[in-house]
């Protein structure tokens, strides 16, 4: 004789059906490489992964922690990314301000920010490398017809003015996207608290660090979260502005990492490598979690 | 603040704002139309002085002396939109339905598999492609439109159901019970309430999910090597490398590129900014 299932029973067995396919591919196409990924970091494979492959345990990490190349990238890393966000976070605070106060146009001005959002990253890097020509682009163009520069600079040939200019165009793709979440963010604010505190004799500059700053904490973490974890793995944007060059300047933990794997055939280091990478995103991802996701919301 | 001056301030702040977006959008355009020679020049010819629409024709309408990149650049386009239609038609089915049970059905490991889920969209792409890479060439899968689908998934799927769980918190559990109290069980409430009425939240979701595939440049870029499966962005990349040699018509494949998600942002303006707030994230 068939038991009639409870409510909840149903419930859950309705539930395991509806979520059983998302479950396997995630758990195919994601668990299974990641976990792959950490077996393999314990290899060594000069030769090609199914040639040869000697066990090394934690050897592909110590070696490279004790590596200078690896330090002077993470470095690098860190540079790119403190400088992009920071000022993205700054630039964006500000044109959300600036929104904000409603000036002549503001619509106009929202919409267009969504513009170099859209705009794939890919092309967004293409547009940036020629404008940075040496030889034709607009930047030297510009800067000789305003009588800012008297000839044509290399830009791209000096690693530190190289991973400024890229740097400017992340700034280019980024600010947009902080700028529409603090704007949306600013206009949720109760207005009452700042006239309030206005009556009370605060100045604008109290008012916005005593009351509005504080209000738009949340946005501003989530922001920066979202930022900082995808500034640390940046790849696209360097692959097409400078190639990782000159001589290796611009070349980011992503970046040393694709060198590693797919140009020296260095599988068990690159799989070392971008498992750190995936740590560094995991604590990332954790504080991301627990600022976007409010588990009382789905009781 | 006297208002005029406020409003003077206001226009002297803006204008950098606005001339810092489009110019460069605007160089990239004019580069696009401009001719092979006023390209080269200097000084710079900012207003092209003979206009082309060649570079467009090229890709968009080849003839018999289209040259390889146009056509490159034609089946890239291709390409992309196959694999970003494919992967958001996936990624939306399958994301929604496993949403709303995490969102709405009591079971065990509920709340371990949602966050589980969410965490797996945080790994970079780079961690994965290794054992992504090894499976492709065994399965002779590599160079194929196919193991990009796949792979997009990875990222696309977990993103579809953080999206989609945001918005089905949104809907009011009185409408399910109310749907219940007439009769109608879990799936049929599903379909018949729950999924018509989330047609915003699937059309933000959709439209994020396809915005990312479009954009994603790293896996084809490892796992695609001809025309076959290529997409616009690594025909696009290709091209920088072997740098001057046709500006003009790599710019036109950027604007092409381009020209598919600024049209669906700009329509769809109003589900990005939430979206962008629910923690939606192109790249």
């Amino acid at each position: 004789m068939q038991r009639k299932l409870s409510l909840n029973q149903q419930d859950a067995l309705i539930g395991f059906g509806l979520i059983l396919p998302s479950l396997l591919i995630i758990l195919g196409i994601s668990l299974q490489p990641i976990l792959s990924t950490l077996f393999l970091s314990f290899f060594e494979s000069s030769r090609g992964i199914n040639v040869e492959r000697i066990f090394v345990g934690l050897g592909n990490y110590t070696a490279l922690l004790s590596d200078p190349v690896f330090w002077v990238t993470i470095g690098r890393t860190m540079y790119f990314t403190l400088v992009s966000v920071g000022l993205e976070l700054v630039l964006g605070l500000a044109i959300a301000q600036l929104i904000h106060s409603h000036p002549p146009g503001w619509q106009f001005l929202r919409t267009s920010l969504i513009i170099p959002w859209a705009v794939p990253t890919i092309v967004n890097g293409t547009m940036w490398r020629w404008i940075y020509n040496a030889d034709y682009g607009a930047l030297n163009g510009l800067l000789v017809q305003l009588g800012i520069i008297d000839k044509y600079i290399p830009w791209l040939t000096k690693p530190d003015v190289a991973m400024n200019l890229v740097i400017l165009a992340d700034i280019w793709h980024s600010v947009p996207f902080i700028a529409l979440i603090l704007q949306a963010a600013l206009a949720t604010l109760p207005a009452d608290l700042e006239e309030a505190a206005a009556v009370d004799g605060a100045n604008a500059l109290q008012r916005f660090l005593l009351i509005r700053l504080p209000l738009l904490r949340p946005a501003i973490l989530v922001a920066l979260v979202i930022r900082t974890v995808e500034a640390f793995r940046v790849f696209d944007i360097i692959y097409v502005i400078t190639n990782g060059g000159p001589a290796f300047g611009t070349v980011t933990i992503s970046y040393l990492t694709y060198l590693e794997t797919f140009s020296f055939g260095n599988l068990g280091r690159g799989s070392a490598l971008s498992f750190l990478i995936s740590l560094f995103t995991l604590i990332m991802a954790f504080i991301y979690i627990r600022v976007l996701y409010r588990p009382e919301e789905t009781q | 603040m006297k208002r005029p001056l406020r409003t003077l301030l206001q226009v002297i702040l803006v204008i950098p704002v606005v001339l810092f977006i489009y110019l460069p959008v605007a160089w990239l355009i004019i580069s696009s139309i401009s001719t092979r020679s006023e390209l080269l020049s200097t000084p710079i010819h900012w207003i092209p002085q003979q206009p082309t629409f060649e570079n467009y024709i090229d890709i968009l309408a080849p003839g018999q002396g289209t040259s390889e990149v146009a056509k490159t650049f034609r089946i890239t386009l291709w390409n992309s939109l196959l694999v970003a239609s494919s992967v958001t038609f996936i990624a939306l089915t399958l994301g929604s339905l496993a949403s709303y049970a995490l969102i709405r059905l009591r079971f065990p490991f509920r709340q371990t598999m949602l966050i589980g889920i969410l965490g797996t969209r945080m790994i970079p792409e780079i961690s994965l492609v290794i054992p992504l890479y090894l499976f492709a060439t065994r399965f002779g899968l590599f160079n194929s439109p196919l193991i990009l689908i796949i792979t997009y998934l990875s990222f696309a799927l977990p993103f579809a159901i953080w999206l989609m769980a945001a918005f089905f918190n949104t809907i009011p559990v009185e409408l399910e019970d109310a749907a219940r109290i007439d009769g109608c069980n879990r799936i049929e409430t599903l379909f018949r309430i729950i999924l018509p009425i989330s047609a915003p939240g699937l059309v933000s979701t959709g439209l994020f999910v396809f915005l990312t595939a479009w954009d994603e440049f790293f896996f084809a870029l490892i796992l695609t090597s001809t025309v076959s499966a290529k997409t616009v962005p690594v025909a696009i990349a290709e091209f920088t490398g072997r740098y001057v040699v046709d500006v003009g018509g790599m710019m036109t494949g950027g604007v092409l590129a381009a020209i598919p998600p600024v049209i669906l942002s700009l329509i769809f303006q109003r589900y990005i900014v939430s979206g962008l707030t629910a923690g939606a994230v192109k790249g």
